[in-house]
């Protein structure tokens, strides 16, 4: 049983690294960009977990036999299943808050970049939060209410704005379709353009 | 220098009362209770590191942990330094199974520096979470304890006065050597009161009524350029 232990610890110089290097990727990536979901860090934490689980279960069932001194080993490993779970659980919490994070600044759509990033649970996720946030949104008025709107109060109604990259047709919901090309400017509804002013594709001037 | 066990008194809470530097981005709701901390990214970088601790039993079957032993069980008497989350695991008071040391940037002589002049230390040598670790360290039942949470507050407070200046008037010149000096809560200090002068000065040119791409869109737009 040692020897297995052994070369378990060639590659973790002590219980509990591997987990914490996942939250320090998270850390070292706090400025918008969300690093890809690590499915191979975890895998090697939940590995380092079940060693240690089974390792303690064998001296649990030991002591339970009669012998004697085992019980501070097993606390030690204990101390690093806890930890290795906390690790893992704010690793898997704090990119969702980052995700919801995402859908009030940028709205329903995820762009590719960010996309390729999610694990698949994250993206369903995701969707399921749309789904929810969208029924509750409808339900609150009679013709219901975009939350995501206004995050500034409005003074006008109309505001100018300028295009930073082709978007396309753009159809409001009066049916007008505007043409947004890059560098033009226009003089339209606040509520409409605030999504794509948020998205970076207008800039708000005036 | 004589040991710390954990005092009794003290429930094994995560709460910290120090903002994380994950601060700009919204707390979720469930964090608001006592809950919170267990999952900041900076609460579990802070419990790990390390402190120097004496083991008071023998541990068996685990000796590979200790590099400086080859036995195949950590003895009685073995010296390690171990994360702060394992010995505060282990040097509770119903589990006496380590006992444990301050560790030396928090130490008398230590101490005694700071209190001579704290603006001139470089606190995120002594552990980028110099505060946030110095306040889990007094969960542990020391004879020292009131004097180094005495030294932790007027370090802060002498220290504050100088950071707060500095995020609000600093604007054009470069302080980026006084900042490099700033443990991760004090960091935190900073540039909260740097985002609060940008947007005083935002709405004192009455433009804090524009619409403005995301932080995220604005950030990824910075990275496209640099490529």
């Amino acid at each position: 049983m040692t020897r297995t232990v052994k070369t378990f610890w060639i590659w973790c110089a002590m219980f509990g690294e591997k987990a914490l290097e996942l939250v320090r990727e998270l850390k070292r990536s706090q400025d918008g960009n969300l690093p890809p979901y690590n499915d191979d860090g975890i895998r090697q934490v939940v590995e380092e977990m079940r060693t240690l689980f089974e390792q303690n279960q064998l001296e649990v069932r030991a002591t339970t036999d009669g012998e004697r001194g085992l019980l501070s080993g097993i606390q030690l490993r204990h101390a690093c299943l806890e930890r290795n779970q906390r690790c893992l659980l704010a690793y898997v919490h704090h990119r969702m808050t980052r995700i919801r994070d995402y859908r009030w600044q940028t709205g329903s759509v995820l762009p590719p970049s960010f996309r390729l990033s999610l694990c698949e649970q994250e993206i369903q996720w995701f969707t399921r939060y749309n789904r929810s946030l969208a029924t509750y949104m409808r339900s609150i008025a009679p013709t219901g209410l975009d939350l995501t709107q206004h995050l500034q109060p409005p003074k006008s109604l109309l505001v100018e704005v300028r295009c930073l990259e082709d978007y396309g047709e753009f159809e409001m919901e009066d049916g007008t379709v505007v043409l947004l090309h890059k560098n033009t400017q226009h003089y339209l509804p606040r509520s409409q353009c605030e999504p794509l002013i948020r998205q970076g594709v207008l800039e708000h001037i005036h | 220098m004589s040991s710390l066990t954990q005092s009794s008194s003290s429930t094994p809470s995560y709460s910290s009362g120090v903002p994380s530097s994950a601060a700009h981005y919204r707390q979720p709701p469930a964090a608001a209770g006592g809950a919170g901390d267990f999952f900041d990214l900076g609460d579990i970088l802070a419990s790990q590191q390390r402190v120097p601790a004496q083991f008071e039993q023998t541990v068996y079957r685990l000796g590979f942990l200790d590099a400086q032993s080859s036995g195949e069980h950590i003895q009685s008497g073995a010296k390690m330094e171990l994360p702060l989350w394992l010995a505060r695991a282990l040097g509770g008071r119903r589990r006496n199974i380590v006992r444990i040391d301050l560790p030396k940037q928090y130490r008398q002589q230590q101490r005694d520096i700071l209190r001579a002049d704290a603006n001139v230390v470089d606190l995120f040598k002594q552990g980028p979470y110099f505060y946030l670790m110095g306040v889990k360290l007094l969960f542990f039942d020391h004879m020292e304890r009131s004097d180094l949470a005495k030294s932790l507050l007027e370090t802060f407070l002498n220290r504050f006065r100088r950071i707060m200046d500095t995020s609000h008037h600093a604007f054009s010149s470069d302080v980026t050597m006084f900042t490099t000096r700033l443990d991760e809560t004090e960091r935190v200090l900073f540039h909260i009161g740097q985002r609060s002068v940008a947007a005083m000065e935002k709405w004192e040119r009455g433009r804090s009524h524009r619409i403005e791409a995301s932080d995220v869109v604005q950030k990824r737009r910075k990275r496209k350029r640099e490529d």
